[in-house]
């Protein structure tokens, strides 16, 4: 923890970045993000297992860019996140400093400084990338049930929603000013939280995430109803990495397999 | 002086099946896939046992989400318009928490501000709150702080207080008297028996803080505080007073209705004008909103809080903004 505190402590007094996002202690147990923007608020940093939140969702927040360059402690799904930005061109290379524990554990190993998206890479190729086991096994289950059977599950879980957007406001990939579901000038999807509205919204967010989800899971965590609606999300980014195969938060440099043509594309129709 | 009572166990099997019998569906808090949500019951036996809260609030049941207002047909010429169905059923909400049922007279406060809102109303008229006093609280709760308690009576048609065996009722309005009525061998006389409660101090002065309030409007308190924040709608919707809505038209060439729906001062999209100025711009102006609205304007306005120290807000919030916490803080700010 100190050699953590101590990296985000020097960045802060050389001026390398104007604020350090990391997590510190929260209500109970829990961890909550945390901003340092003075050398002596890194005490307040906090870096263990407790800590779950993508981080990355703050780096094109407007608020948060506003104070300058970031440190950010990133865990590997916030180091995915951010890599997905660069390939999406909504943070350059070198916009941010990523801070990681290595061995995944500030406690046990040192903590490395990313400063490129090339160092980045090189950091995320040694992880072994697999979705949480609880994950895995909800999907497995999800899709060894019936077309009804899903429906019906879904159905259920959906009625719930209030649509309050706390999935997409805290997804990194949710960036976009104005989101599809705020426009009304068309009203493309209808606001209101019925059945309709709550199926359309969740439909179309999971298609504006297929191949572009990095599989944090941060929208499920973030339904204040417990929907587990990064399923769907984790779903729509699968089918692409079967079908196109690649993934998302793994390169600066990825061309979204949704929109991108190649001259040698497999398929007939296309050409 | 409420009327005091001994309901057990076994009696309010009874209670619910007199309930029942007269017509009215009864709402609780039920574990329904691992969450505490608010919904019809036949016995108690389907009651969630030891839980803390409802995720969302009872609000829900008088301001539900989605309320459709109006509905029309358009022919050459003319236009029809219907009212719609009132959906307003008998209902008792049993085992609400004393600082939900406390936030019925916020809800009142704007609904029947100037305008009588006659959907509010009628959903109102149809209910009856059976409370059930706290017997635990969590790191969130401060009702204590905004004049509230664990076992507090407002809001609630009949308290109920844990006791040995089963409940200490206390009857405290006519729509209460009128339950106890269905059944009135199930009540046996609880006079002279204490009723307890979770022991929860006060969090902080709250006439203090809504005095200083105005004083603060330019603090940095509200860009530190709500750096964190993400803007979403989940603390408003699951908030037992937040009472925005926006009305939306779902209409084709042929038809159309007009619906009420949840809305939040937290979004951008709330204060957004059509010319594209926003008067709050940033995350900091419309956090200050929430915190000013529940403990300054309300009391201006109203002579009452917007909040009721539920903590809701807190547990649903994605990245803990702990309100308690932060109204805290607020109050050691010097003015």
């Amino acid at each position: 923890m100190e050699a953590l505190k101590q990296k985000a402590k020097d960045l802060l007094e050389r001026g390398e970045v104007k604020a350090i996002v990391g997590y510190t202690k929260g209500t109970g147990d829990i961890r909550r993000p945390y901003f340092a923007q003075r050398p002596e608020q890194v005490d307040g940093l906090v870096l263990d297992e407790a800590c779950t939140q993508n981080l990355a969702t703050y780096a094109t927040k407007h608020e948060v860019r506003h104070l300058g360059k970031l440190g950010v402690v990133a865990l590997p799904v916030t180091q995915r996140a951010l890599l997905q930005l660069m390939a999406e061109r909504q943070i350059r290379d070198g916009d941010v400093i990523v801070l990681v524990a290595e061995e995944g554990n500030v406690e046990k190993g040192n903590v490395k400084e990313l400063a490129s998206a090339a160092a980045l890479e090189e950091h995320l190729a040694l992880k072994t990338d697999v979705m949480d086991e609880k994950d895995q096994e909800l999907l497995a289950k999800l899709n060894a049930k019936s077309r009804e059977e899903r429906w019906a599950f879904w159905h259920r879980e959906l009625s719930r929603c209030v649509k309050c957007y706390a999935c997409r406001n805290s997804c990194p990939m949710c960036y976009c000013d104005h989101c599809t579901m705020d426009c009304n000038r068309p009203q493309w999807v209808p606001v209101a939280s019925h059945d309709l509205g709550n199926f359309e919204y969740h439909v179309v967010r999971a298609m504006h995430l297929a191949g572009r989800c990095v599989e944090c899971g941060e929208c499920g965590r973030a339904c204040p109803v417990g929907i587990p609606v990064h399923l769907l999300t984790f779903f729509a980014e699968e089918s692409v990495h079967r079908q196109f195969g690649q993934r998302a938060g793994h390169s600066a440099k990825l061309d979204y397999a949704l929109s991108t043509f190649r001259p040698d594309d497999k398929e007939s129709f296309i050409r | 002086m409420a009327d005091t009572f001994e309901l057990s166990h076994e009696a309010l099997n009874g209670l619910f099946a007199a309930l029942r019998k007269d017509g009215r569906r009864v709402l609780a808090p039920v574990d329904s896939d691992g969450r505490t949500e608010l919904n019809e019951v036949e016995s108690p036996a389907q009651v969630a046992k030891d839980y803390l809260q409802t995720i969302l609030s009872a609000k829900e049941v008088v301001f539900p989400k989605v309320e459709r207002l109006l509905s029309y047909t358009t022919g050459p010429g003319k236009v029809e318009l219907k009212d719609p169905e009132p959906k307003a059923l008998p209902t008792v909400l049993f085992g609400v928490r004393p600082c939900e049922a406390a936030a019925f007279g916020a809800l009142d406060a704007v609904f029947n501000w100037d305008t009588r809102d006659s959907f509010f109303n009628a959903r109102m008229a149809q209910i009856a709150v059976i409370g059930l006093s706290c017997t635990k609280a969590d790191a969130a709760c401060f009702c204590t702080t905004v004049g509230g308690g664990p076992a507090d009576t407002r809001g609630s048609d009949i308290l109920l207080s844990p006791i040995e065996g089963g409940f200490l009722a206390e009857v405290l309005t006519e729509k209460g008297r009128s339950i106890q009525a269905l059944a009135p061998e199930l009540f046996q006389d609880g006079r002279g028996i204490d009723k307890t409660a979770v022991k929860l101090d006060k969090a902080f002065d709250q006439p203090a803080l809504t005095a200083k309030l105005p004083g603060m409007f330019d603090s940095a308190l509200w860009v530190d505080q709500s750096l964190r924040c993400i803007g979403c709608g989940a603390c408003a919707f699951v908030c037992p007073t937040c009472v925005c809505f926006d009305i939306q038209e779902e209409a084709d060439p042929k038809q159309g209705q007009r619906l009420r729906c949840w809305d939040s001062c937290g979004y951008r999209m709330f204060t957004l004008h059509a010319s594209g100025h926003n008067p709050r711009e940033v995350q900091s102006q419309r956090w200050r909103q929430r915190i000013y609205h529940k403990f300054s304007y309300y009391p201006e306005r109203y002579g009452m809080l917007g909040c009721v120290g539920c903590g809701k807000c807190t547990r649903a919030c994605p990245v803990d903004m702990n309100l308690r916490e932060h109204l805290v803080e607020t109050s050691e700010m010097k003015a």
